[in-house]
């Protein structure tokens, strides 16, 4: 007797298109193109990782010569500062947990067949590919890459002559930036449309998974943000290329007058933190949707506290676009302005605890299960932890004055950025790799990576913490010309020694990924025994998700343990099963 | 508290019935390009595609937005003078070219005729299948050619704009000049490149039909290309009004 | 495995804490009025977050290993959850994060709300790619005019800020490369910037301000203790962020005196 009901509506199974090129290269299946982003970001990792090594050993060594590569300038320092956070940032943070996972599973888990806008879909990849290449270009046009941080403050950011690398690397890494807003406006077109109108029978908002909450409203403050930064970029553009003075007041380099005059560079940090603050909830939210998702499926009960895990994500999308000004407490901004966005940023701090607490309540009283992406997922919930209660200093204006532009600032923002969020990656990859794949990854191979990864990354991150409080500023490219900084550089040494043992562990993931892909042990359709739509399909699943049926769905997302139930987890398509929600 | 009928049966929930399933009769066509799944109805289509114009419309009107707030702080914001050690406000208004009180009537009027164009298409559409019908024989009433009409008008602006920024420059205010000339041309230009956009949209929906693309199809790409038309011409007056009222 | 998650999550847990708790590296000593306040504040946060920081963690140590799958000896507490916790968590988050915003507030209303006293000692803080350079106003009270046209970098102190010695307010200008204050005066800082934005950072002193071209910003801080302090840029500004540092001497009242007439005195 079947457990699930089907409605042959609206869709129905066809084979999917024919061809090489249809198939992989320009393919409308929203899965091939998750798959797309997310390999896309899996190189542009490593590019990254490979920069921040460079980073590390020429801070502690500064006249090290490197074989290839020869020696490290502090103009090359910066340049590398600047690209590994920007290809991280965007290439990575943005597009992997969104572009990849999100394009995947966002249309199955609420039973539609695809994506509304399929090749609307294809276009923001490959447009998100096209900025890729140009950003990667910047290193090798005559100047190199620019120097001005991934933040782009202007005048520096505004002026060919500031700096090397700031002449025609400096205007790639703005239309690379430029390239990929559009290709990200693309796609969040494509999540919010597909998930207001395109739900299976009995998805109501409230039945969806997290992940899709996460997924949505990230989409909707991308949709809101992208745009800001575009703008910003076109006026940094014309301020460097056509004359104009948004940004740029009456300045010299060296001595020469540069003809700008009259412009504003606190206008371009408005610019930029308006669109820069909602972009770290961007990073952030689908990480926090996947931990909901596996700490119940893995804890074996429902997530504590559904609508308030709701309404905190809401929250958290709302108040991220009213907090900027606390990346410009320092900035000549005015004192009162400070103080508002002071509170308003104590007040986003408030759904992000809420959240924690109501992770610790699923642990509670569950029954765990150590699978990998479970790992991950307490990993996950550590690194929040730690990452987001560094918060609250730097949100305190004066306690800001002496820890804004030192270590401390990047201690915070890569423990909860580039650590939980990528935490949140690697958990996705190891819980969806079967139904990806049809394979098992290797579960030894994967405590292997989490050991190295969770311990390391605090090995590098905690002590920054340290650093900043100590006077250590940012951007530095070596710390032998002030004589306080000396004596901090064995602390500098021990982060640089865990930055390649940590390093070193992510080539375990690489290894498990692909011999997984061609050599891991057969996978069931639903190896987890999780609730939500990709589980009720094949492994993988057909082009249009469903093999020619679309779900009803009875459910929410999370009914483990249902007391009288013959399995501990009722899957959402299960009419048999009438819980309280 | 969840219940549970203990008189049922739970099988293994296993439902993957591959590409070689059962399956419902075909319903509706193929997508345009012929891989996606079939078509679900014109009611529908025409729903996600309005869902999709107006998701597509936000950054659109934030980018205007972030603009218009760097136009207003640029105006206002005093910088330091090194010689003087004083503030001064650097800001010049700038006078606009009559002409596009002109260009603003045309893209007006095309606003008109573009509305026009979208009911004239629906109404086709209804039609179309009201033809199917046996027995039914439907009178074309004459057609003007309100889409070519909108298009016609909409070139005709965007080289309205160009002669303005010639008049402009003339006058000797270029990109560079004063803050107050950088804003009209990244305004006036920026807005012309999303009707160009629009005008695209047109082109599209004119071979359409050469294309043989189903008047259902077609008409839901005109109604999303008017109501783009609609807020680009309700955006364009937006602009004029900042340029001149708050310049 | 719960316990080794246990186990690891604490150990890390308090090994960070330790090196927190013993102040292993730390704020460098406060040499300013305003610093006492402050790392009373720093102290404060640090406890209250401190011990959320390790509940937290410590309650994720215990329960990954209390609530590991024992098999039939495991019994799940099927929930969704209990909404007056999560109003009372709520309620008590806010006031806790609130709460101590507010309490910090003052001490910034205090350093940033005001303008400084009218007998503070002024200084033009200016910044440039790669130096910081120190004008006093001299006798006179005010600082003459300067032209971006005449600055000359390679010519010294007044040629890098293009001071216009044609005026009169100029001539009693002293510029230097290292910041000579007396102690236990407010000192008002102007900050500016001919080039990119710096900022201007003396971690002794809790001061921190970037200096933006375009805006002259106007700061002040009380140094309360004699000696030698390192000022540090604190903005990106280009391939010499690294070593464009200076130094501040906080010198007695006397001194101070001597010192600026003794540069007024190289003038003539």
């Amino acid at each position: 007797m079947a457990t699930h009901e089907f409605a042959a509506q609206e869709s129905h199974a066809h084979p999917g298109p024919q061809g090489f090129i249809r198939k992989w290269v320009f393919s409308l299946d929203h899965k091939v193109i998750g798959l797309q982003y997310y390999f896309l970001a899996l190189a542009a990792v490593f590019v990254g990782m490979f920069l921040s090594l460079l980073m590390r050993i020429h801070l502690v060594a500064p006249t090290a010569i490197l074989p290839f590569l020869g020696d490290i300038k502090p103009e090359t320092y910066l340049t590398l500062v600047t690209m590994h956070g920007t290809i991280m940032v965007f290439f990575v943070l943005t597009t992997a947990p969104q572009g990849g996972f999100g394009n995947y599973f966002l249309p199955i888990q609420i039973g539609a067949p695809d994506m509304a806008f399929p090749v609307l879909n294809m276009l923001s990849f490959w447009t998100t590919f096209l900025g890729f290449i140009v950003m990667l270009a910047a290193f090798f046009v005559a100047g190199g890459a620019p120097l001005h941080g991934w933040t782009g403050y202007a005048p520096l950011s505004a002026l060919q002559s500031s700096g090397p690398g700031e002449g025609l690397g400096a205007d790639l890494w703005i239309i690379s930036i430029a390239i990929f807003c559009i290709g990200a406006l693309m796609g969040a077109l494509n999540f919010i449309t597909t998930t207001l109108d395109m739900r299976a029978k009995g998805m109501t908002m409230m039945r969806m998974p997290l992940t899709v909450w996460a997924w949505f409203v990230t989409a909707i403050l991308g949709l809101l943000a992208f745009g800001v930064l575009l703008s910003a970029g076109i006026l940094l553009l014309m301020d460097r290329n056509l004359g104009t003075s948004f940004f740029v007041p009456l300045v010299t380099i060296n001595g020469q007058l540069t003809g700008h005059k009259g412009g504003s560079p606190l206008l371009w940090q408005h610019l930029f933190w308006f669109f820069g603050h909602p972009e770290v909830y961007i990073a952030i939210l689908p990480a926090m949707g996947m931990c909901s998702q596996l700490l119940s499926v893995f804890s074996r009960k429902p997530i504590f506290g559904y609508k308030a895990m709701v309404y905190a994500i809401l929250a958290i999308g709302l108040l991220g676009f009213m907090v900027w000004g606390h990346h410009m407490f320092m900035s000549g901004m005015s004192p009162y302005t400070a103080f508002a966005f002071s509170i308003m940023t104590m007040g986003i701090g408030v759904p992000s605890a809420i959240k924690t607490f109501n992770w610790l309540g699923t642990l509670m009283r569950g029954r765990i299960r150590f699978t990998s992406p479970m790992l991950f997922a307490i990993g996950f919930v550590s690194l929040f932890v730690s990452g987001g209660i560094s918060g609250p200093f730097l949100a305190q204006p004066v306690l800001d004055i002496q820890l804004h532009d030192t270590y401390f600032v990047p201690g915070h923002f890569h423990l909860i950025m580039g650590v939980a969020s990528i935490f949140g990656i690697f958990a996705a990859t190891y819980y969806w790799f079967p139904k990806m794949f049809g394979r098992m990854m290797n579960e030894s191979m994967a405590r292997w990576h989490f050991w190295f990864s969770f311990i390391g990354t605090y090995a590098i991150f905690m002590p920054m913490h340290y650093l900043g409080m100590a006077g250590m500023p940012r951007r530095y490219s070596q710390m032998t010309e002030v004589s306080y900084l000396n004596g901090l550089i064995p602390l500098q040494k021990f982060i640089t020694y865990a930055a390649f043992v940590t390093i070193a562990g992510q080539l375990i993931f690489l290894v498990n990924l692909f011999w997984s892909m061609f050599k891991g042990k057969q996978a069931s359709d639903n190896p987890w025994e999780a609730t939500t739509l990709e589980w009720t399909t094949a492994t993988p699943p057909p082009h249009d998700n469903f093999g020619g049926r679309t779900p009803v769905v009875y459910n929410g997302p999370y009914e483990y343990s249902v007391p009288g139930a013959p399995r501990d987890y009722v899957m959402q398509t299960d009419p048999e099963i009438k819980p309280a929600h | 508290m969840a219940t549970f009928s203990t008189t049922a049966t739970v099988d293994d929930p296993r439902i993957s019935l591959g590409d070689d399933g059962i399956l419902p009769p075909v319903r509706g066509g193929r997508d345009d390009d012929g891989s996606g799944p079939g078509l679900p109805d014109y009611a529908t289509r025409l729903r996600r595609a309005r869902l999709g114009l107006l998701v597509a419309l936000a950054p659109i009107l934030m980018l205007f937005v972030s603009f218009s707030s760097a136009y207003v702080v640029r105006q206002g914001l005093p910088t330091l003078d090194p010689r003087t050690n004083a503030l001064v406000r650097d800001w010049i208004p700038i006078t606009l070219p009559k002409l596009l009180l002109i260009n603003t009537g045309v893209l007006i009027l095309s606003s008109v005729f573009m509305e026009l164009a979208r009911r004239q298409i629906r109404g086709q559409a209804a039609r179309a299948s009201a033809k199917s019908v046996p027995g039914v024989s439907v009178v074309e009433q004459m057609k003007i050619p309100w889409l070519s009409m909108t298009s016609v008008l909409g070139l005709v602006f965007l080289f309205g704009q160009w002669t303005a920024w010639r008049q402009l420059a003339a006058n000797g205010f270029y990109v560079a000049t004063t803050p107050s000339s950088s804003f009209v041309y990244l305004l006036t230009g920026t807005h012309a490149i999303h009707l160009m956009g629009g005008v695209l949209a047109l082109f599209i929906a004119g071979i359409a039909s050469l294309l043989r693309r189903s008047v259902a199809t077609r008409s839901i790409v005109v109604d999303v290309t008017a109501w783009y038309w609609h807020f680009m011409a309700g955006l364009w007056i937006y602009i004029l009004c900042l340029l001149e009222f708050a310049g | 495995m719960g316990l080794i998650l246990l186990i690891v999550i604490w150990l890390i847990t308090f090994v960070s804490t330790y090196f927190f708790v013993a102040k292993t590296w730390w704020l460098p000593v406060g040499a300013s009025a305003a610093a006492a306040s402050i790392d009373h504040h720093f102290t404060t946060t640090f406890i209250l977050m401190g011990v959320v920081f390790v509940a937290a963690q410590v309650a994720l140590g215990y329960l990954v290993w209390s609530y590991r799958d024992r098999g039939t000896a495991s019994k799940v507490a099927y929930s969704h959850g209990n909404t007056s916790l999560e109003i009372v968590w709520t309620v008590l988050t806010t006031v806790l994060f609130v709460g101590m915003n507010l309490a910090s507030s003052s001490i910034w209303a205090s350093e940033r709300f005001r303008a400084a006293e009218a007998n503070s000692v002024q200084v033009e803080v200016t910044g440039m790619q790669f130096a910081w350079y120190f004008r006093y106003p001299g006798p006179d009270g005010k600082f003459g005019a300067t032209k971006p046209e005449l600055e000359d970098a390679s010519a010294g102190g007044e040629a890098a800020l293009g001071l216009d010695t044609k005026d009169p307010a100029s001539k009693d200008d002293v510029v230097t490369g290292t910041m000579v204050v007396p102690v236990n005066r407010e000192i008002e800082v102007i900050l500016r910037a001919h080039d990119v934005i710096h900022s201007f950072f003396i971690p002794t002193m809790r001061f921190k301000q970037d200096a933006v071209p375009g805006l002259a910003i106007h700061m002040h801080f009380t140094p309360i203790q004699t000696g030698e302090y390192e000022i540090l840029c604190a903005e990106l500004c280009g391939l010499g962020h690294y070593k464009m540092h200076g130094m501040l001497k906080v010198v007695s009242q006397e001194e101070f005196d001597k010192w600026l007439a003794a540069r007024e005195a190289e003038k003539q």
